[in-house]
């Protein structure tokens, strides 16, 4: 076995995952308060050009990351005002807002294409880096890698430990019961929705400020779907999203090194493995009596409050 | 302050008011998109909107985009009615395409008038199967049918791009991933001398007219508009919710299925890695555009055709992505979607009752 492959094969399925880990985070807080987003691949490529936009104004990485996450907080709130204010149907509203990210961002970014933004240092983990295999695989990437991570252990102690955190699943378990309670389930929903709307938008630029590094028309190819497969993968969980998100980068790693590997399938084949392994899932978690791994009770139902 | 409060009585003028309203919105945006990137809004709009249809060869590309968008739309408005949502229309009119083009492939050289209704056939069985999945995975398991209908969608594009790349692929065609040419026996007669429109389109208007019998006179219509309401309601009917999931998603994989090899036999003329520009997910904007009702998904579907004659327009003569026509599209269902809160609502202006 090629040791030095192992490593970078590791390393790049980290690369690969880590935008899935943005957006699954970002769906899952939305479905958590009992929002189903089907925008979230609109919210990325929006993102992905705001970072890139931004990144090739000289901006640092992080002001670039914010602005990205900005515009997918502002795009997210055309739905969460559609949806919430307007009771507009959900699948509908979620469905025009990918269309409208991909088109806009088509529009917007024909003048990027072609150019490459500036190479992103990453940050070398003292003594763990220095590792052989996984100091390379695990502990020299960039930035983005470690707060991808960083995030869903604290959206994981957000929704489980914390007060707010509580609410936030009331009100998406039984909004009724959350608004007799005396919690706005429309402004605590907005939240989620424009918090996941960022979390989408950053997903979207790491893959124009690091993977790629450059901007084309429908970049993100099916990743905001994979990301909503994911959060039924993860059974609503954030820890349980990095896990799905590193299996479905493997996949895709995989696939492109499948004959380094030894793997002579056609690659059309190791591609539907992530879709046909989610409906797996969702036929097993459904099957399951189990409450904790059903989806939030209120999950894509219009709430209007009764006067 | 506002308020909306639900309205006692719904007329019909109320929803092509709320239509209306909405495809002015649209157009109003999408002149200040075009002007914010520095094009003239009104010249511009009527160079991609309009000249496009000054020639029989546009009416004809017109006719041969709307003909999946009103075949599926019309398969759609009745699912959604149901409250069923299947997601996943473009996977089912790939695998449609798909199956008709293996069943044409099969018999290819062969003459004989039962060809081509066999090469239907078989494309409306494979998006039938296709539909058949989610159906049963949500009777069966509970399964959400939005999420299985489209990652089924991704599986049906890749089996597609397999088959065209292996099996499939043209024996004579230097290696290109693409099938041999369907011959005249399996190949839909065109509508005019010039352009793509085909025979397709009667069949989708013949949908239209079915659709509408179905919603109007048909029980069945009726169940699936009451499970949609209600579920509750429904259910002291004795309607089975299961019944109304199976029927929507047969009956929209095997329309959708049907699009699919109507398009494969009657427009592209033989198997290609990509058979659609996404015409099962537009359709989705065609049947709300139609706000559900079979019999306006022909113009829905004829003005959601012509935003795709528009795009690429703009490509020629404004030198704007093609893509930019999902703006459009976006922003029509937006504004259509929040204008329907003006069918069902009254807004009123003053202090809450």
């Amino acid at each position: 076995m090629d040791y030095g492959l192992l490593s970078s094969i590791l390393h790049a399925i980290l690369v690969a995952s880590t935008p899935l880990v943005f957006a699954g985070l970002g769906a899952l807080i939305q479905e958590r308060s009992g929002v189903l987003n089907l925008g979230i691949e609109g919210l990325m490529i929006v993102g992905a050009l705001a970072g890139f936009a931004t990144a090739l104004s000289g901006f640092p990485l992080l002001i670039s990351v914010i602005a990205a996450a900005l515009a997918g907080a502002l795009l997210a709130s055309i739905f969460a005002l559609l949806v919430l204010r307007l009771y507009a149907n959900p699948v509908a509203t979620g469905l025009a807002l990918t269309l409208f990210g991909l088109g806009l961002s088509a529009l917007a970014g024909a003048q990027y294409v072609g150019q490459a933004a500036p190479q992103v240092e990453a940050w070398n983990i003292p003594i763990l880096s220095h590792f052989p295999i996984v100091g390379h695989a695990f502990f020299s990437h960039d930035p983005l890698v470690y707060l991808s991570i960083t995030l869903a252990i604290l959206m994981w102690w957000f929704i489980t430990k914390s007060r707010a955190g509580l609410i936030l699943r009331a009100i998406g378990e039984n909004h009724s019961a959350a608004h007799a309670l005396g919690f706005s389930v429309i402004g605590i929903r907005f939240l989620a929705i424009i918090t996941g709307g960022a979390l989408a938008g950053i997903g979207g630029s790491y893959l124009t400020l690091v993977q790629t590094p450059l901007f084309v028309e429908g970049m993100t190819a099916g990743r905001g779907w994979i990301a909503l497969a994911l959060v039924v993968f993860a059974s609503w969980r954030p820890l349980r999203v990095i896990v799905g998100a590193y299996l479905f980068g493997s996949v895709s790693i995989i696939q492109l090194h499948g004959q380094a590997v030894g793997i002579s399938v056609a690659s059309q084949w190791l591609s539907m493995l992530p879709y046909i392994v989610t409906i797996g899932v969702l036929v097993i978690i459904a099957g399951r009596g189990n409450i904790s791994h059903k989806a939030p009770g209120s999950l894509g139902v219009t709430f209007k409050e009764s006067k | 302050m506002i308020f909306v409060e639900a309205r006692s009585e719904i007329h019909w003028y109320h929803e092509w008011i709320a239509v209306f309203v909405a495809l002015s919105l649209t157009v109003v945006t999408a002149s200040v998109l075009l002007a914010a990137i520095g094009l003239e809004p009104f010249s511009s709009l009527q160079r991609v909107f309009i000249r496009p249809l000054n020639s029989v060869y546009g009416v004809s590309e017109l006719i041969a985009k709307a003909t999946p968008l009103i075949t599926i739309g019309v398969a759609l408005a009745l699912g959604f009615r149901a409250g069923v949502w299947n997601i996943g229309a473009e996977g089912q009119l790939v695998m449609g395409g798909l199956c008709g083009g293996a069943v044409a492939l099969a018999f290819w050289g062969i003459d004989g008038f039962w060809v081509m209704p066999l090469v239907l056939l078989g494309g409306s069985l494979g998006g039938l199967l296709w539909g058949a999945i989610p159906a049963f995975l949500k009777v069966r398991f509970n399964t959400n049918e939005i999420l299985v209908s489209l990652m089924l969608t991704y599986v049906a594009i890749l089996l597609l791009s397999v088959m065209v790349h292996g099996p499939l692929r043209d024996p004579d065609g230097f290696n290109f991933p693409e099938s041999r040419l369907l011959h005249e026996a399996a190949t839909l007669p065109k509508l005019f001398s010039v352009g793509r429109g085909h025979i397709g389109f009667i069949f989708a208007i013949f949908f239209a007219l079915i659709g509408t019998w179905i919603v109007k006179r048909w029980h069945l219509g009726f169940e699936m508009r009451v499970t949609g309401l209600s579920l509750k309601a429904s259910k002291f009917a004795g309607y089975s919710r299961g019944r109304t999931v199976w029927m929507t998603l047969l009956i929209g994989g095997a329309v959708s299925g049907f699009a699919g090899v109507v398009e494969v036999t009657g427009n592209i003329g033989q198997l290609v890695p990509n058979i659609s520009p996404s015409y099962g997910f537009t359709a989705i904007i065609v049947a709300f555009l139609a706000r559900l009702h079979p019999i306006a998904v022909i113009p829905a579907g004829l003005l959601v055709a012509l935003s795709y004659l528009a795009g690429e327009a703009a490509q020629l003569t404004l030198r704007i992505p093609a893509a930019s026509t999902q703006v459009f599209q976006g922003l029509l269902l937006f504004f259509l979607l929040g204008t329907s809160l003006l069918v069902n609502f009254r807004v009123r202006f003053g202090r809450a009752v």
